[in-house]
C-alpha cells in the first residue's frame, strides 16, 4: 500500500517536472519559425569535413 | 571558412539533453532517492536543482556561444575569450579531459547495455526459474571480466569485444559526419524513441500487480511507496542534501565541458534561456517521471527491500535482470530496457567526443578525418587500459572518482567562477538575454556570483570529506574463549559465529594480523586487504570488531590498477596541457588571443586558427 505521504510527494513531483517540461516545449515549439537569412542547413555548412566524408 | 551551426532550434535543445539523460537518470538517481529518505530526498533535490543546476546551465550556455561568436568551440579557447588572461586556456584542459576519459569507460558501460539487449534477443539472459540474484551476479560479473584482470581478452571470452568495437566506431561514425548530420540527426531520432521505450516498460511494471501473492507487500502501490514515502528525518542529516546536490550535478552534465561546446555552435540571435531550461526539463522528465517510477518500484516488486541497497550496476545489471526473468514477457521487455538505455548512452557518449574534437580542429587546423583519427586513437587506448584492468572493475572505479566525481566538482567551480567573476554578472546577463524568449530573473545572477561559488566549495568539501579519508565504523562487541588463537593466523570458529549471527560471512582467505599499532589486531582479506579491525574492550578476550571502509586515497596505494589508472589521469592531463599550450601560441600568433581589458568588440567568428 502507499501512504498518503507518498502519494503527495510523488504527485507533485511528476507533474512538477511535467508542467515545466510541457511549459517549455510549448514555448520551443510555438516559437515563429527562424528567417531563411538564419537558416543554417547542412548544406550552407563547410565542416572542414564535408570534402572527405560521403 | 564559415563555422558549424546546430540546424534546428529543436536539435540543439534534444542533443543537449541527450548528452544528460544517460545511465543516471534511470539507475543512479532511484537508488540514491531510497537510500537518502525516500520522497523526503525530493525537496532538497528540487532546491539543487533551482539553486545549482539550472543556473549553472544557464552560466554554460551563455558562455559557450558568447566563445563560439568570438571564433572559439573549444574550451580553451572560449574561457580565453571569458577571462583575457593567458592562464585562462589552462583551466581548459579540465574541460578536455572530462569528456575524453568519461568516454573511456562510458563506452564500455554503453557495449555492456547492448550486449545485454542482444543476449536478450538470444535468451542467453533468461537463466531460468531457479535462478537467485547470485546467478546474476555471477553472470555480470563474467561478463564485465571482474574475476581477473584481462580476463575479457582471454580465449572463448573475446567474443563480446566486436560489440566494444562495434559501438566504438558507432559513435565516431556520428561524429565524423560532424554537429548537424551527426549528432543532431541522430538525437532527434534517439530522444523520441527512449521515450517511447521506457514508456512502454514503464505501462508494464505499472501493471505488474502482486506478481506473489504469499508476499502481498511486494506490489506495485508497494513498490511507488518504497520509492516515494518521505521519511522526514533524512532531512535532518546532511548526507541526504549532499547526496541530492550531487545528483543534481551528476545529471544535469553541468562540469562535464560540454555545454560550452555545444552551445559554441549557436549564433548570437539563437536563444540560450530557453533552450538551456527546457533542455534541464527533458532531462528532469526523464529521470523523475520515468526513472522514478520504473526501476525502483519495479525491482521492489520482485526483491523486496533489498533492492534500496544495490548500487548503480549492481541494480541496472544484476538486480533488474532479476526482475525480467520473474515478470511475463521479461525477455521482450528485457530487451527493450536494455536497448533503451543504450541509446541513453550513446547520446551521452557522442557528446565527449565533440569537445575534443573541436579542440584539435581550431587548436591545430586538423581536418575532420586527422582529428577523428588522433581522438580514436586517444580514447583507444585508454578504453583498452579500463578493458584490460577489469578485475573488481577497479580502473573503472577509480577514474569515474577522480574525474567523473572530483574534476566535474573543480570545473563547475572555475565555470562558476569565470562566469561570476571574470566575465561578470552585468554582461552575462546581457549576452544570455540576446535573443531570450524568456528573461532570468536577476537574483538568479546575483546567486551564480555569491551563492553557487559556496554552495559547490560547501559540497565539495563535505564530498571530499566523505570519500577520501579511509574509515573505520563500529559493527559489534564481540568475545572469544581464549584470544591466543587469534595470534595465529586463522579465525576462531566461535567469532566466525559472531560474525555470521551478524549476517556477515567472511571470505575464505581472511587471517589475522596484529594491528600496525600494537593495540589489536586486524582481519585481512585477498591481496592483504584490511576487512575488519579486533579492538580490545574493557573486559579480557573481549574486544570490539569494526568495518574497514578503504577511502580513495588508500586505495591508490593499495591497488596496482588503482594507482596505474591515477598515473595514466596524469599523463592524459599532461599531454592535454601540452597540446593546450602550443595551440595557445597558433591562436596568439594568428591574433585570435588577446589579453587584458576586454576589447569592445568580438573577434569575428572566423572559425579559429584554421
Amino acid at each position: 500500500m502507499m501512504t498518503t505521504n507518498a502519494w503527495i510527494v510523488m504527485l507533485l513531483s511528476v507533474s512538477s517536472v511535467l508542467s515545466l517540461v510541457s511549459f517549455c516545449l510549448y514555448r520551443v515549439l510555438s516559437l515563429p519559425p527562424v528567417e531563411m537569412d538564419d537558416l543554417k542547413g547542412p548544406l550552407e555548412i563547410d565542416t572542414r569535413d564535408t570534402t572527405d566524408t560521403d | 571558412m564559415q563555422r558549424e551551426r546546430w540546424g534546428s532550434r529543436i536539435g540543439v535543445i534534444l542533443a543537449v539533453a541527450g548528452s544528460a539523460v544517460g545511465l543516471g537518470n534511470f539507475l543512479r538517481f532511484p537508488g540514491q532517492a531510497a537510500q537518502n529518505g525516500g520522497g523526503a530526498f525530493m525537496l532538497p533535490y528540487f532546491i539543487s536543482l533551482l539553486v545549482l543546476g539550472i543556473p549553472l546551465c544557464w552560466a554554460e550556455w551563455t558562455m559557450g556561444r558568447y566563445g563560439g561568436t568570438c571564433g572559439f568551440n573549444s574550451a580553451p579557447g572560449i574561457y580565453s575569450v571569458i577571462w583575457r588572461n593567458r592562464c585562462a586556456k589552462y583551466f581548459g584542459a579540465i574541460a578536455l579531459l572530462l569528456p575524453l576519459v568519461i568516454y573511456m569507460y562510458y563506452v564500455l558501460i554503453e557495449a555492456w547495455c547492448l550486449g545485454y539487449a542482444i543476449q536478450y534477443l538470444t535468451g542467453d539472459l533468461m537463466l531460468g526459474p531457479d535462478a537467485v540474484a547470485d546467478d546474476y551476479g555471477a553472470f555480470f560479473a563474467n561478463f564485465s571480466g571482474q574475476d581477473a584482470d584481462g580476463a575479457l581478452l582471454s580465449e572463448g571470452r573475446r567474443h563480446w569485444l566486436w560489440v566494444l568495437a562495434g559501438v566504438f566506431a558507432f559513435n565516431f561514425m556520428l561524429i565524423y559526419r560532424g554537429v548537424t548530420k551527426g549528432i543532431e540527426s541522430f538525437c532527434r531520432v534517439a530522444m523520441p524513441l527512449m521515450i517511447v521505450l521506457a514508456v512502454i516498460v514503464l505501462i508494464r511494471v505499472l501493471t505488474l500487480g502482486t506478481p506473489d501473492p504469499s508476499k502481498p507487500e511486494q506490489s506495485v502501490l508497494g513498490g511507488l511507496n518504497f520509492m516515494w514515502n518521505p521519511r522526514a528525518e533524512a532531512l535532518l542529516n546532511p548526507q541526504t542534501w549532499l547526496a541530492a546536490s550531487g545528483q543534481i550535478f551528476f545529471s544535469l552534465s553541468v562540469g562535464f565541458g560540454i555545454i560550452v561546446n555545444y552551445a559554441s555552435y549557436l549564433s548570437e540571435k539563437d536563444d540560450v534561456v530557453l533552450s538551456g531550461l527546457t533542455s534541464s526539463s527533458m532531462n528532469e522528465f526523464f529521470e523523475v517521471c520515468l526513472g522514478g517510477l520504473i526501476t525502483l518500484p519495479a525491482a521492489f516488486i520482485f526483491l523486496g527491500a533489498a533492492a534500496g541497497d544495490q548500487g548503480t550496476f549492481g541494480l541496472g545489471f544484476v538486480a533488474l535482470p532479476n526482475v525480467f526473468a520473474q515478470m511475463w514477457g521479461g525477455q521482450a521487455f528485457g530487451f527493450l530496457w536494455f536497448f533503451m538505455l543504450f541509446i541513453a548512452a550513446v547520446t551521452s557518449s557522442v557528446s565527449m567526443l565533440q569537445p575534443v574534437i573541436a579542440f584539435l580542429e581550431e587548436g591545430f587546423g586538423l581536418k575532420r578525418h586527422a582529428s577523428a583519427a588522433m581522438l580514436g586513437l586517444l580514447s583507444a587506448l585508454g578504453c583498452g587500459f579500463v578493458l584490460y584492468f577489469s578485475k573488481g572493475l577497479v580502473a573503472l572505479d577509480t577514474m569515474d572518482f577522480w574525474v567523473g566525481s572530483v574534476m566535474i566538482f573543480v570545473l563547475a567551480l572555475v565555470q562558476s567562477v569565470l562566469y561570476g567573476w571574470a566575465f561578470g554578472i552585468k554582461r552575462g546577463a546581457e549576452e544570455a538575454h540576446k535573443g531570450a524568449n524568456i528573461r532570468i530573473p536577476h537574483f538568479i545572477q546575483l546567486m551564480l556570483k555569491y551563492v553557487v561559488p559556496v554552495y559547490l566549495g560547501v559540497i565539495f568539501v563535505a564530498f571530499c570529506l566523505n570519500t577520501l579519508p579511509s574509515s573505520d565504523t563500529e559493527l559489534f562487541p564481540a568475545h572469544v574463549t581464549d584470544s591466543t588463537p587469534l595470534e595465529g593466523g586463522l579465525v576462531p570458529e566461535d567469532l566466525e559465529q559472531q560474525f555470521r549471527e551478524q549476517d556477515i560471512t567472511l571470505p575464505d582467505d581472511v587471517e589475522i594480523v596484529d594491528a600496525a599499532d600494537g593495540t589489536g589486531w586486524e582481519v585481512r582479506g585477498n591481496e592483504d586487504a584490511l576487512l575488519y579491525l579486533l579492538q580490545p574492550g574493557a573486559e579480557p578476550d573481549s574486544f570490539v570488531v569494526l568495518q574497514h571502509k578503504p577511502g580513495y586515497v588508500e586505495s591508490i596505494s593499495r591497488s596496482t590498477a588503482a594507482s596505474a589508472s591515477v598515473l595514466f589521469l596524469l599523463v592524459v592531463l599532461t599531454f592535454l596541457l601540452l597540446l593546450i599550450h602550443i595551440a595557445g601560441r597558433r591562436w596568439e600568433k594568428a591574433g585570435l588571443l588577446t589579453y587584458g581589458p576586454d576589447p569592445a568588440t568580438p573577434n569575428p567568428p572566423t572559425g579559429g586558427a584554421t
